[in-house]
């Protein structure tokens, strides 16, 4: 028996939105059937096409491009040198009131490029996935593992790379697969700057001009395995940041192995055995780590904080402990079989029955809009520059914990109003709207109430319809 | 549509919102006679700021061999500016330099939250909701309970907070009224679109309703004081943006009706690898930092005397150099205070030294004062909030700390 208020929820709490190509209807014949289908399609999280670069095309590219750089302020330096042979270089703090008013236009570095180019297919994607399900979940773990371009252009020109190479192949596979694929990436190397810890008594270490860093250590303990309260001490953050130094990435100059790969420098590796929440690790080299990570993958701990996480993303911000207890039992019981994990969360009564109180965030409200709409932006920079006003831009995180999960925090004030501003700009650029009603019965109809439905039908504009539609309840919450 | 229109409609279109937010559009404020009518403002600095780098003790013995190549200098190119014998200031904030000599700022030092552990984000929660330890249920910040807790009978309206960004930060989050703002270069929608989506999120959504009309109001103020909507987003970077950020605060907080307390959160303090205090990157959000200080100075114009700055980050650094030249999380931080209400030109610290057994596990610099004695300080002496309100309702099982006496001029 159809069950139209159950379609709509898997578009909405599982998936992206509907696109009012009659998914609503047949979503509503098998609610849990159609999410679980999206599962089954082979490949259907991987991500590639023309123009899609690896990580390592990427990151030569951006070498390239910084190599170019300081030729170009070599040039510039021995130029300024032959005309004023007297200047004296100044030593003064950076200020911004003396950075030059407007710098003529540059074309886009290459890390600005490659970072659009993956941005655009992301999105493409996300506007046309069946059910989005399957995109939800690499965003939840891409924020899970988030790494932030804010750390420069290296990040800028492989984070696509990232998500596509480390994130979705195994997002319906294992957890320690995706663990060891993440913290062994470039990426996630460089953003939490452990390329270039080294240990304190290894040979390279010995020139005291490098030590130890336990950036990454912490974070992994801290948000990528066990979280916050699972039982690891200071000793253990720093006994980790031993265990991985020597990881890192192989840089222009191709010494360990080709630009842009993962390395282990067995000269930058502490030499001796480490303890780590009590266990002894005597691996003289890459394997110590390796050995760590995947204890921590199966830790009791990190079954808990995954189905924590899970659990709040997709249905409440307390989510409900039958629905996070049983995930858990499912990761440990499967080894942390994800596509086991998120087949569970379908398979669950309390995900589907608990109400709508979660608020899109602004990925998804745009991505709900573009579905819906039937058309997406201008142009990816446009998607960019709106994600980025609403406080949420793309492979941007404030840190390291990624965007927030809370419905109160993109509920806030600043933001219902440029969402207001962001979705009447949007209606009034869509030329031909149809009628505002029948956009409603595609994209919330079955949960449509009586008062949105009567705002959006007695709007002065298909325009103003359209815009009160995309804000209204229905399409903010999920 | 020119700002004085828009005003003018932005009004007509909350008095028709209703009953609910009649504060939006209330009088303004009347003040009890001879009080002061304060504006406070908090910067949270993200990601935990060397407070070594920051403000150095360049005479603690210890210093030059903990800090190595980050040391900082006290004489040639880069050098610190002398803030008294024993602490100097880094040179990328000649601004805050002059407001310490003119006696408007001030430095506390080996200061921290009652959080010990060195989560950034469980310590960025602790220091903004204002409770003794971990919460992760913790839903509202110390910022919006001090609002509620202000004397009855000063105001007509309830004074307003404001949260500068996209979203409102734990510390302003709560049952006070909070208003946004954020630099943006989007056209406004209509009112009338803005009035109908209004009644509708009255009639099924009153948390949408509510927050929708918090950022209608700060719209209303913002034309009012002629900030130009729709203006691009600043060049320049960090720096800029945290400018720009600061002037559009400083802005609304100047509006008689406008918010009376404010905050901004600044980004990217997480220096874990050259973290370049007088040349690289620390330096440059310093720089962007002192030019936010000078920007709310300069836009409080005459308000700037009845003001405080408050600039706090979640925790300090490893007092040693680490092994790239940057500094791991540590514990004891230091707070700035700035603007005319602070009783400035003194670095405020119960030194703890920096050899191995006077560090915090023999790593960190070691806290001698709790942030929240300062905060209860200046919000008692600022605003007059008794005693135990800060205790009780601002921070939570804080009577064992005692407010900070002598802040407020």
């Amino acid at each position: 028996m159809a069950d139209p208020a159950l379609g709509y929820r898997a578009l909405t709490r599982f998936g992206l939105g509907p696109r009012g190509d009659g998914d609503l209807a047949i979503a509503a014949g098998d609610p849990r059937g159609f999410v679980r289908a999206e599962l089954s399609q082979p490949g259907v999280a991987l991500l590639d096409g023309p123009g899609l670069m690896g990580s390592v095309a990427a990151l030569k590219a951006h070498f390239a491009e910084q190599e170019e750089r300081k030729r170009e302020r070599e040039r510039v330096a021995a130029a300024n040198a032959a005309a004023q042979p007297m200047a004296q270089p100044a030593m003064a703090p950076p200020s911004p009131a003396a950075m030059p008013a407007k710098e003529p236009p540059k074309p886009p570095s290459p890390d600005q490029q490659l970072y659009r180019f993956e941005a655009g297919a992301r999105l493409q994607r996300a506007l046309q996935a069946r059910v989005g399900f399957v995109e939800r979940l690499v965003a939840f773990w891409s924020n899970h593992f988030a790494v932030s371009v804010a750390k420069g252009g290296f990040v800028r020109a492989v984070a696509g790379a990232y998500e596509r190479e480390v994130i979705r192949p195994h997002a319906l596979g294992r957890f320690a697969d995706m663990l060891m694929a993440v913290e062994r990436h470039p990426a996630m190397q460089v953003y939490l700057d452990n390329s270039q810890s080294v240990g304190p008594d290894s040979k390279a270490g010995a020139n005291r001009k490098r030590g130890l860093n336990e950036n990454l250590a912490r974070e992994i303990l801290e948000l990528h395995t066990l979280g916050v309260g699972g039982g690891y001490s200071q000793a253990d953050v720093g006994a980790l940041a031993r265990i991985i130094t020597g990881w890192g990435h192989v840089g222009p100059e191709g010494r360990l192995g080709e630009p842009g790969t993962f390395r282990f420098n067995a000269n930058a590796h502490e030499p001796g055995a480490q303890v780590l929440l009590g266990k002894t690790y005597a691996q003289p080299d890459v394997t110590q780590g390796e050995a760590a990570i995947l204890d921590l993958a199966r830790h009791p701990a990190t079954a808990r904080f995954i189905a924590t996480k899970l659990a709040r993303h997709f249905v409440a911000d307390e989510p409900p402990p039958a629905l996070v207890a049983k995930l858990e039992k499912t990761f440990r019981d499967t080894d942390g079989d994800l596509r086991a994990v998120s087949l569970a969360l379908v398979e669950s009564d309390a995900a589907w029955s608990a109400p709508p109180l979660k608020m899109r965030d602004p990925w998804q409200f745009l991505v709900a809009v573009g579905r819906v709409a039937g058309r997406g932006f201008d142009d990816v920079g446009q998607m960019l520059n709106w994600l980025r006003l609403l406080g949420m831009p793309l492979w941007h995180p404030p840190g390291p914990n990624g965007y927030s999960d809370l419905a109160a925090v993109w509920a806030a004030p600043e933001n219902m109003k440029l969402r207001l501003d962001l979705a009447a700009r949007f209606a009034e650029r869509l030329r031909d709207v149809g009628h505002p009603s029948d956009f409603l019965e595609k994209a919330v109809g079955p949960a449509a109430s009586q008062e949105t439905r009567l705002a959006v039908a007695q709007a002065e504009s298909r325009q103003q319809g359209l815009a009160l539609l995309l804000l209204s309840p229905e399409m903010q919450r999920r | 549509m020119d700002p004085i229109s828009s005003c003018l409609s932005r009004r007509r279109l909350l008095k028709g919102a209703g009953a609910l937010f009649a504060w939006a559009h209330a009088p303004a404020f009347a003040h009890a006679a001879g009080a002061r009518d304060a504006r406070f403002v908090t910067i949270i600095l993200r990601g935990g700021m060397d407070a070594l780098s920051a403000v150095a003790p360049v005479g603690d013995p210890a210093y030059a061999g903990l800090r190595g190549p980050l040391a900082m200098q006290t004489a040639g190119p880069g050098a610190g500016l002398a803030l008294d014998g024993f602490f100097a200031l880094n040179p990328a904030m000649p601004n805050f330099a002059r407001l310490y000599q003119a006696k408007q700022a001030a430095v506390v030092h080996a200061v921290a939250s009652p959080y010990r552990e060195r989560s950034h984000f469980d310590a960025q929660d602790v220091l903004e909701s204002g409770l003794a330890g971990v919460d992760p249920h913790a839903a509202s910040g110390w910022m919006n309970r001090a609002l509620a807790a202000l004397p009855k009978g000063a105001r007509v309206a309830p004074p307003s907070g404001l949260a500068i960004g996209a979203t409102t930060p734990l510390i302003l989050r709560g049952p006070a009224q909070v208003i946004g703002w954020a630099p943006q270069a989007v056209p406004k929608a209509s009112d009338d679109l803005a009035m109908r989506l209004m009644k509708l999120y009255q009639a099924r959504d009153p948390a949408l309703a509510e927050a929708l009309a918090r950022g209608l109001e700060t719209d209303r103020i913002a034309s009012r004081q002629g900030m130009e909507m729709g203006k691009p987003a600043a060049r320049g970077g960090e720096p800029g943006a945290m400018i720009q950020s600061a002037e559009g605060a400083a802005r609304l907080l100047a509006a008689e009706d406008g918010p009376r307390i404010a905050a901004l959160a600044f980004d990217g303090w997480d220096t874990h690898a050259n973290e370049g205090p007088i040349s690289g990157r620390l330096a440059q959000l310093l720089g962007g930092l002192d030019g936010a200080l000078a920007a709310l100075e300069t836009g409080l114009g005459p308000h700037w005397k009845d003001t405080a700055v408050f600039v706090v980050t979640e925790f300090g650094r490893t007092a040693r150099v680490n092994g790239t030249l940057g500094a791991d999380h540590g514990t004891g931080a230091l707070a700035f205070l700035a603007g005319g209400a602070i009783r400035g030109g003194r670095v405020i610290a119960d030194w703890p030294g920096l050899s191995e057994a006077q560090l915090y596990e023999k790593r960190d610099l070691k806290p001698t004062a709790d942030l929240r004695a300062v905060a209860k300080g200046v919000l008692a002496d600022l605003f007059g909030l008794s005693a135990g309100a800060l205790a009780d309702k601002v921070f939570p099982d804080s009577r064992a700390v005692a407010p900070m006496a002598g802040l407020i001029v």
